[in-house]
């Protein structure tokens, strides 16, 4: 089944400021050059709780899944 | 164009901690409920909310409802309805156990009790101690609580409409109010839910501000949809400020920073908390150095090439201290400030953080709106509840943990009132009107057929920089003048927004316009309703309304204790009486009383 980006983009909004900056950021730099694969890996993360990405994307929490580990680089990117 | 029709006994739009308390009341009574969600439920932005919720269980201290009815009225300034806040307070343990039963996580004491921490602005006895009246999960308790509830709901087979946007509220020719419009993001497809009664539990909209710590989902949505559907906006120019976001970012450094010893300056390096509080310094209270900054900024000693910050500055604590006190507040500010605070300090201004006003409700969380000669006048099927809402329990000024007791006081209020109605026969199914609808889909085809337009980002970002620079935290006469005409001006921009994409399919362009016509709603009325209100009273606070013994903190209540109440068509203001009786004879009026701490 492929993926909208529409609606992954959309899935990118959260219940936590620090993630939409975070997401904004990513969206505007990184999000239309991904591969499906990479938007489905994407998806995959969005349905984590909130405090989870973002321990993830602060470091504070290792990522320990790892074909999510290649978007969390990309979100701590500044 | 045909428009498919849902129908329901209920419809509640917004799933955060309010909703989902009123979706349960609704779903275990029988009701057909629907809730519609723009986001998936637990990414409410009640996750966000930390600090916990206020019970008088006396778990940990001595405590009783008295105290914390007393404690939110002169929080509120006065300003809130003693009826509403004797209600929540009298309710807060009976919310707290039932969330407790839902399985909520507590934090415990040692005897298996619900633990209690202290909070700024909780007294016992009539403010003379402080008392620990918060319970909390961690850090974590807005999120602990809205999973309780999901989980509560699922079981109690609530249907979610997940990634659906409400519109615009239906109402009819008598002004009752049958449901709204909603489009279900997938499809771009309008529909209409056509219900018994209609509970709106949108949150808030501090994405009005330039500076917000709320999520960008925060846009006001509900009372944005009220608005124009004529229902009056109460009490708008009250807002909550942070003094400490991240300048451009709205991210939270919290009050532990200065706590750890840090310390505020301005472009000259000046530790200016000297100045305007020579003991407490940078340790003073939220108002007092929100106030500071904002002076210092205005009269040219902010920073950064556009002089529209001050600094907090920890470069003088160890690495060690800062790696292990504060290892969260390094990672923002190297995330969004770009700075490492160990090297640099942090750039802040004062952020806006929670609305006291919104769509006016009673302490059963119906909507009331003046009408024959009764300022609260029930609206026919109509209920709201949270921080769309305003009972008025937070007056002209949040307690701290009263927000999430709000929504769950008043979230299951809306319900058992609508579950009461419901049960009596006096909710109706009245038939809809033939252009139900239509209000809706015109908004639909003027953004699709807009040419030579305003971007929506721009229009925003014009909003945001508006009601900062001049209804902001702290209020100067001529720039609120100055703030009424331009709002209007942007509001106008608004009417001409343009999306260049206009496919149905997951438009978030079109899903953003739509967001900002709810905004500039809220905009429009906070500017409006703060220029008006020439006292200073709890979060408004002006300059030309100073401390004096005839109006102690610039309070004025000679002239203006009473509810602001704005109507979006006309760009109109009135006012109505605060209710400074109680519900019951169990509590004398808590008496006016100069606001200090």
């Amino acid at each position: 089944m492929s993926i909208n980006r529409g609606r992954v983009r959309w899935q990118c909004r959260r219940a936590l400021l620090e993630l939409d900056l975070v997401f904004t950021r990513f969206l505007e730099r990184d999000f239309d050059r991904l591969t499906d694969d990479q938007v489905a890996d994407l998806e995959e993360l969005l349905r984590c709780d909130d405090y989870d990405i973002w321990a993830m994307v602060n470091g504070s929490k290792a990522c320990e899944v790892d074909r999510w580990k290649e978007m969390i680089g990309l979100l701590r990117q500044r | 164009m045909n428009v498919a029709k849902r129908t329901f006994d209920a419809v509640i739009v917004g799933a955060g901690g309010a909703g989902l308390r009123a979706a349960l009341q609704l779903s275990e009574a029988g009701l057909k409920t629907a809730v519609l969600t723009k986001v998936f439920p637990t990414r409410s932005h009640t996750v966000a909310a930390q600090g916990g919720v206020a019970a008088s269980l006396g778990n940990s201290t001595e405590d009783n409802w008295h105290w914390h009815m007393y404690d939110t009225v002169k929080g509120s300034d006065w300003l809130g309805d003693q009826d509403a806040i004797e209600f929540m307070c009298k309710k807060a343990n009976e919310v707290v156990i039932e969330l407790e039963h839902y399985g909520m996580p507590f934090d415990r004491t040692d005897n298996g009790k619900i633990y209690q921490r202290p909070f700024g602005g909780h007294s016992m006895n009539y403010g003379q101690a402080p008392v620990m009246r918060s319970c909390a999960a961690a850090d974590r308790t807005g999120h602990a609580m809205l999973h309780a509830l999901y989980q509560r709901n699922v079981r109690a087979n609530t249907q979610f409409f997940v990634e659906w946007m409400a519109l615009d509220l239906i109402r009819d020719a008598d002004g009752d109010v049958l449901g709204v419009t909603a489009m279900e993001m997938e499809t771009g497809e309008v529909s209409i839910f056509h219900a018994k009664a209609t509970v709106f539990a949108t949150g808030g909209a501090g994405r009005i501000y330039y500076s917000s710590t709320n999520a960008f989902i925060n846009t006001g949505d509900g009372v944005g949809m009220a608005a124009r559907a004529g229902i009056p906006l109460e009490d708008m120019e009250f807002w909550q400020f942070h003094p400490t976001g991240v300048a451009g970012a709205g991210v939270l450094i919290t009050e532990g920073v200065r706590g750890e010893g840090g310390i505020l300056r301005n472009a000259s390096g000046e530790r200016f908390m000297e100045r305007y509080a020579p003991n407490l310094k940078d340790l003073a209270s939220r108002d007092v150095v929100s106030r500071a900054m904002t002076t210092e900024i205005n009269e040219g000693r902010g920073c950064g090439p556009d002089k529209d910050h001050v600094l907090l500055d920890i470069t003088h604590l160890s690495p060690d201290t800062i790696m292990k006190r504060l290892p969260g507040i390094r990672e923002i500010a190297i995330q969004f400030a770009g700075v490492d605070p160990i090297k640099a300090p942090i750039p802040v201004v004062p952020t806006c953080h929670y609305q006291m006003g919104g769509i006016p409700t009673n302490y059963k969380g119906q909507v009331v709106v003046p009408k024959d000669g009764n300022p609260n006048s029930p609206v026919a099927g109509f209920y709201a509840a949270g921080e769309c809402a305003c009972a008025s329990v937070h007056g002209a000024n949040r307690l701290g943990t009263n927000s999430l007791l709000d929504l769950l006081v008043f979230g299951k209020s809306a319900g058992e009132t609508v579950v009461e109605d419901f049960q009596s026969g006096q909710l109706k199914l009245k038939p809809l009107p033939a252009d139900a609808a239509d209000v809706s889909l015109a908004r639909l085809a003027r953004l699709d057929g807009q040419t030579k337009g305003e971007s929506v980002f721009d229009v925003g970002l014009e909003m945001r920089r508006t009601m900062q620079k001049h209804a902001g935290v702290f209020r100067f006469d001529a720039l609120l003048k100055e703030g009424v005409q331009k709002i209007g001006e942007v509001a106008e921009r608004a009417k001409r927004t343009e999306i260049s994409d206009q496919s149905k399919v997951w438009n978030v362009a079109r899903m953003e316009a739509l967001e900002l016509d709810n905004l500039i709603e809220v905009a429009r009325a906070t500017m409006v309703s703060a220029e008006a209100r020439k006292e200073s009273r709890g979060a408004h606070v002006r300059d030309d309304a100073p401390d004096t013994p005839e109006n102690p903190n610039g309070r004025d209540d000679a002239n203006w204790l009473k509810h602001t109440l704005w109507y979006s068509e006309g760009n109109r203001l009135d006012y109505k009486p605060v209710n400074l009786k109680p519900l019951s004879d169990d509590v004398e009026p808590i008496a006016l009383a100069k606001r200090t701490y």
